[in-house]
């Protein structure tokens, strides 16, 4: 197996971008990824795009061969593949796209992820993210996504001490990293207070606990390591990918509140990276609720089950902390386009390790992890990247 | 959801007929024809639940998917069989009446319907067992 390095990096703002189509989104993003990486569209040798549900979205299908036309690559007739697996759809693409490097199949590859959540109406994308779930199980009876992690937040603290604040600082944390981040959703710092009178959504999440719909695009090109400084100067190298299932549905889970696939996900990539979580400089979690931070916090093993909450309070996660959560803003400020999500945690870790992360720079990072999760965690991706 | 998608699993959701397996004891719901433990050496026959359970996590949905909003708030809860399997379904009660260990029982109950002329959608939510 080859390693493999990342050479350019690429991402629209986040938001809702009523002026930007789903092809003007992940152009944008691939075209910023190309220069990044000083590249020609030619050189390019495949794709794989992370996208969840355009089908429902916005009627489009078939969305690897509209990508590679759109990027003006029609006429190359390279191959380019639709990754899905809901919210995890961008970790996955980028798996795809490292394994396709690793294995000595491709050389030059774009792993990029795009959602356009805007074009149809707020009910109609909280029904299609049901989908993300058991639709015959939990959809059908009316489940919807806040609800499930509603039932993981009860469950949790029922059985640890986390307290209602607790849980609402991670929101709190997460949009003080967003205000630091351009690309953010969500500028602006917000208080304790902010979350706890905010909508309920379902008990306990109220709409401060929960990631927004978002429209945006990222894209990041991966290279065998031994070329990676054709290309640029700091090429970021892949220590670990990861990829983890479990039963789709909640109800079916060995434990309610720990997500066993990212406990195995994040074994598995520290065993291929030979690191330990001493190592780790920063990780960007999929934190689609608050609780789902916590929950990952502890079910990738920095710190033992029921005490992130309390390591969440103390600043631990904070960007001057131990151990820096979500420094883009996370799911919640920087904003959740589910099939985008998993390409721009990638994209934030590789600006932190360049120590290109502005405002919110954690200084000296040279590992950095990414946790993308699927539906309630029956799909989990986790990747280890560092400087080379 | 299509009529034929609705009504092919209406043995399933009007009457809570799952699967057991014989081999190992083990019970399905929704049903399985392949156990995961015994593998191919597993002898799955049909089991209709009893449809008594516990409550093991709820929520109270305030916001819900277009086809619930007329119902909100409503109790949603998983809910462990005495048999065995857990399953997703909405507790019948007053949303400051349900709690973690609540001893509950199936009903057959109108889930939602499709719009104001497509097909009503029937299905089981639990009671607190008095």
């Amino acid at each position: 197996m080859r390693d493999v390095a990342i050479i350019g990096i690429g991402c629209t703002t986040f938001g809702e971008k009523w002026g930007s189509s789903f092809r003007d989104l992940f152009v944008e993003a691939g075209a910023l990824a190309l220069e990044d990486a000083q590249l020609s569209g030619e050189k390019i040798d495949a794709m794989y795009v992370g996208n969840m549900s355009a089908g429902r979205f916005i009627e489009q299908e078939h969305i690897g061969a509209l990508i590679a036309d759109y990027a003006g690559l029609a006429t190359h007739h390279i191959p380019s593949t639709r990754v899905e697996a809901a919210c995890a759809s961008g970790g996955l693409a980028f798996r795809q796209a490292m394994i396709a490097v690793a294995s000595g199949m491709e050389d030059i590859v774009v792993a990029a992820g795009v959602e356009k959540m805007t074009d149809v109406e707020p009910g109609a994308s909280t029904d299609t993210l049901t989908g993300a779930a058991d639709r015959e199980w939990e959809g059908f009876v009316g489940a919807t996504f806040p609800g499930l992690y509603a039932m993981i937040a009860t469950d949790y603290m029922h059985r640890y001490p986390l307290t209602r604040e607790q849980l609402a600082q991670v929101a709190v944390k997460n949009h003080y990293n967003g205000a630091r981040n351009p690309i953010a959703q969500f500028q602006q710092e917000i208080t304790i207070n902010t979350v706890l009178k905010s909508t309920m959504v379902a008990e306990p999440l109220r709409l401060f606990d929960c990631s927004p719909i978002t429209d945006g695009a990222a894209a990041v090109i991966v290279a065998p390591l031994e070329r990676a400084r054709e290309f640029t100067d700091t090429p970021i190298r892949i220590l670990a990918s990861a990829q983890a299932s479990d039963t789709i549905t909640l109800h079916d889970r060995r434990d309610i509140s720990t997500l066993d696939a990212s406990v195995a996900a994040g074994q598995r990539a520290f065993r291929m990276a030979k690191l330990t979580h001493k190592d780790i400089d920063l990780i960007e979690v999929h934190d689609c609720f608050s609780i789902a931070e916590i929950c990952a916090i502890e079910d990738l093993g920095f710190c033992k089950k029921g005490l992130a909450g309390r390591l969440t309070a103390e600043g631990e996660t904070a960007l001057n902390g131990r151990i820096p959560v979500n420094t883009s803003g996370g799911l919640k400020a920087c904003g959740h386009p589910v099939g985008a999500t998993g390409i721009k945690q990638v994209y934030e870790v590789v600006q932190q390790l360049r120590g290109e992360a502005g405002k919110r720079q954690i200084d000296g990072a040279t590992i950095g992890m990414t946790h993308n999760v699927g539906g309630t965690g029956a799909t989990v991706a986790v990747h280890i990247m560092g400087v080379d | 959801m299509s009529v034929a998608r609705f009504w092919r699993k209406i043995p399933q959701r009007y009457n809570m007929l799952g699967t057991k397996c014989e081999t190992c004891g083990r019970h399905f719901f929704p049903p399985r024809s392949f156990c995961p433990d015994c593998r191919r050496s597993g002898k799955v026959v049909d089991y209709k639940f009893a449809g008594l359970g516990t409550v093991v996590t709820f929520t109270v949905i305030h916001t819900a998917n277009e086809q619930f909003e007329a119902f909100t708030p409503y109790v949603l809860a998983i809910v462990k069989l005495d048999e065995g399997p857990r399953m997703t379904a909405q507790i019948v009660c007053r949303p400051d009446q349900v709690t973690i260990g609540m001893r509950v029982k199936s009903v057959f109950r109108r889930i939602a319907a499709d719009g104001e002329s497509g097909i009503i959608h029937y299905g089981t939510k639990f009671v607190p067992v008095e």
